[in-house]
């Protein structure tokens, strides 16, 4: 019986072993091109540990050999240690032909003054692309990708309209210090009546049709300490930029939507919620955070989203 | 020499022999661990959750953040220019479970302390949309509802302490948090006062934007601001951090 089930199953070897009298085990040798893939990577490994930091020796480890990373440190002092991720980063940073290239640039535009950077067509490509990377991982999650902001929140970087100021310099100032933006609520202060004047007022500045009466009452507050708003709004309404308090006159609207708000019911009501309320804006400072050269590709890009004054 | 056929008909001498190899496994990967020494960086500034640090880092969990963010910057120039610093080994010491993750269907948060304001992240957990048009963030509005309970924060200082977080309850445990963290990190520490604490970083920083309230959006915020803010990368040379690998 033994003999005609092997001759059925072909010629496959058994392990020789049988229990229950006839019970056998096939041995079914590994396939050589794996065997010798196998024998490989164990070749491979050991070559690895050599070379690599591996095995764990009593409180320290392996170092490897043959395979120190040279680079400089901080102080300008060339460094050589073993092989590891973080010195092959700094050796990157420092040698890598991307890298290389891009400090090339980045040297240039922090030796350039704004002036130079704006007038030369090579710098102002590389600063747009460099900077469109930092604006869209810092500065898009607040202000959109394209700059449009959130009205309410976060001021819009693409229209004409500076809070705090449009040349390069207090773009720069802006960034590196970042901004607390502040106007008190006045539900207190003044009366339901009252701030509906105001707002009245303050939505005739950018040229709005409102109720006359409501609109010279609402001057009177506006323009006197009753409300005190021309402290910040200035008497003519254009806003100071030392304040960050917004030119009323512009018809561009940052807080309250007056744009978005249908009916003249609704626009008032829009300006009325943000005089009854106050305004509370923080943008976190960027220094520290970002290298002064990245700041100033930054203030190139934000200038030019806006067409920067 | 025991001989295969001897070990495959004898199920104990099996049981036991298996058993040796894969304790070999074992030990090899487990022992160095405890061992090695080198490899946490000494770096100042670190130390562990405030209270409502703590509280955030337990809804972060709760709400399951870790299964879209890492808190893992690795040494690679694209996310140093992205994210910063890489990560150090120092800065999840206190974190238990550590929140490293390799999941990344959003950005990696291991830095996001300090970066935006506090607005933006209300704004942005209540609906991501309405800061990030393209997010595919899911919405949190319930976290600025929600009164944040702080009930039984002592208790979840005190586990923690259990696996090694030196939060103190001791007068002994207290002085050597102030040598070592200063006085004004040590008395937020304290679990003894962990409530008043808790209470008074909320109201002191209003996170969430609304003054009369605590709410889970307070901690959440508390707990993102402080992310991977804890060291000062300036007064370290970039050699040093390569000394612990």
């Amino acid at each position: 019986m033994n003999e005609e089930k092997s001759k059925a199953q072909g010629a496959v070897q058994t392990t020789g072993h049988a229990w229950d009298g006839d019970l056998q085990e096939f041995n079914n040798p590994l396939p050589n091109w794996w065997l010798w893939a196998f024998y490989a990577s164990v070749l491979f490994a050991l070559i690895y540990w050599i070379l690599y930091p591996a095995w764990p020796v009593a409180g320290t480890f392996t170092k490897g050999v043959l395979n120190s990373i040279t680079f400089v440190d901080s102080d300008g002092n060339e460094k050589t240690t073993h092989w590891n991720t973080r010195s092959l980063l700094l050796k990157d940073l420092q040698e890598g032909s991307e890298a290389v290239r891009s400090q090339e640039y980045l040297d240039r535009i922090t030796a350039a003054s704004y002036a130079e950077i704006l007038a030369d067509a090579d710098m102002m490509a590389f600063a747009r692309s460099m900077a469109n990377g930092i604006f869209g991982d810092n500065c898009a999650p607040c202000h959109g990708a394209g700059g449009a902001g959130v009205i309410g929140l976060f001021p819009a970087l693409g229209d004409d309209d500076w809070l705090w100021g449009g040349t390069v310099e207090e773009i720069e100032a802006t960034i590196s210090n970042g901004h607390y933006g502040f106007m008190p609520g006045f539900k207190e202060a003044l009366t339901e009546q009252q701030l509906d004047d105001v707002a009245d007022y303050v939505l005739s500045l950018s040229g709005l049709e409102t109720d006359a009466d409501a609109m010279a009452r609402g001057r009177e507050i506006f323009q006197t300490s009753v409300g005190g708003c021309y402290y910040c709004h200035t008497a003519a309404g254009t806003g100071l930029k030392s304040q960050g308090a917004a030119n009323l006159t512009d018809q561009i609207w940052t807080i309250a939507d007056v744009t978005g708000a249908g009916s003249m019911r609704d626009k008032q009501a829009a300006v009325k919620r943000v005089i009854a309320n106050g305004v509370e804006r923080n943008m976190p400072r960027w220094s520290g955070r970002l290298t002064p050269t990245q700041i100033k590709l930054l203030t190139v890009y934000v200038h030019e989203l806006g067409g920067g004054q | 020499m025991i001989k295969h056929e001897s070990i495959e008909t004898n199920a104990g001498l099996l049981i036991i022999l298996t058993l040796i190899v894969i304790s070999i496994g074992g030990l090899v990967e487990i022992v160095p661990l405890f061992f090695i020494n080198e490899t946490v960086e000494e770096v100042e500034g670190v130390r562990p959750y405030s209270a409502l640090e703590l509280r955030g880092r337990d809804i972060y969990q709760r709400e399951g953040c870790y299964l879209c963010h890492s808190q893992m910057i690795r040494p690679f120039r694209d996310e140093w220019l992205r994210y910063g610093h890489y990560s150090l080994a120092a800065e999840s010491k206190y974190d238990h479970p550590f929140q490293w993750g390799s999941k990344r269907t959003g950005p990696d948060l291991a830095r996001v302390g300090g970066k935006y304001s506090n607005e933006w992240h209300v704004a942005h957990l209540v609906n991501p949309r309405d800061v990030v048009p393209q997010s595919i963030m899911p919405n949190y509005p319930w976290l600025l509802e929600t009164e944040l309970d702080f009930s039984d924060v002592q208790d979840r200082m005190r586990a923690l302490k259990k696996t090694g977080v030196p939060y103190s309850e001791t007068q002994r445990e207290l002085q050597r948090n102030i040598d070592e963290f200063g006085a004004e990190v040590a008395a937020r520490l304290d679990i003894l006062h962990a409530e008043e604490n808790l209470m008074q970083q909320a109201l002191a920083n209003n996170y969430d934007g609304q003054r009369a309230r605590i709410t889970e959006m307070d901690a959440l915020v508390a707990y993102l601001q402080v992310l991977g803010t804890m060291v000062d990368f300036s007064k370290y040379d970039e050699g040093y951090f390569t000394e612990f690998r």
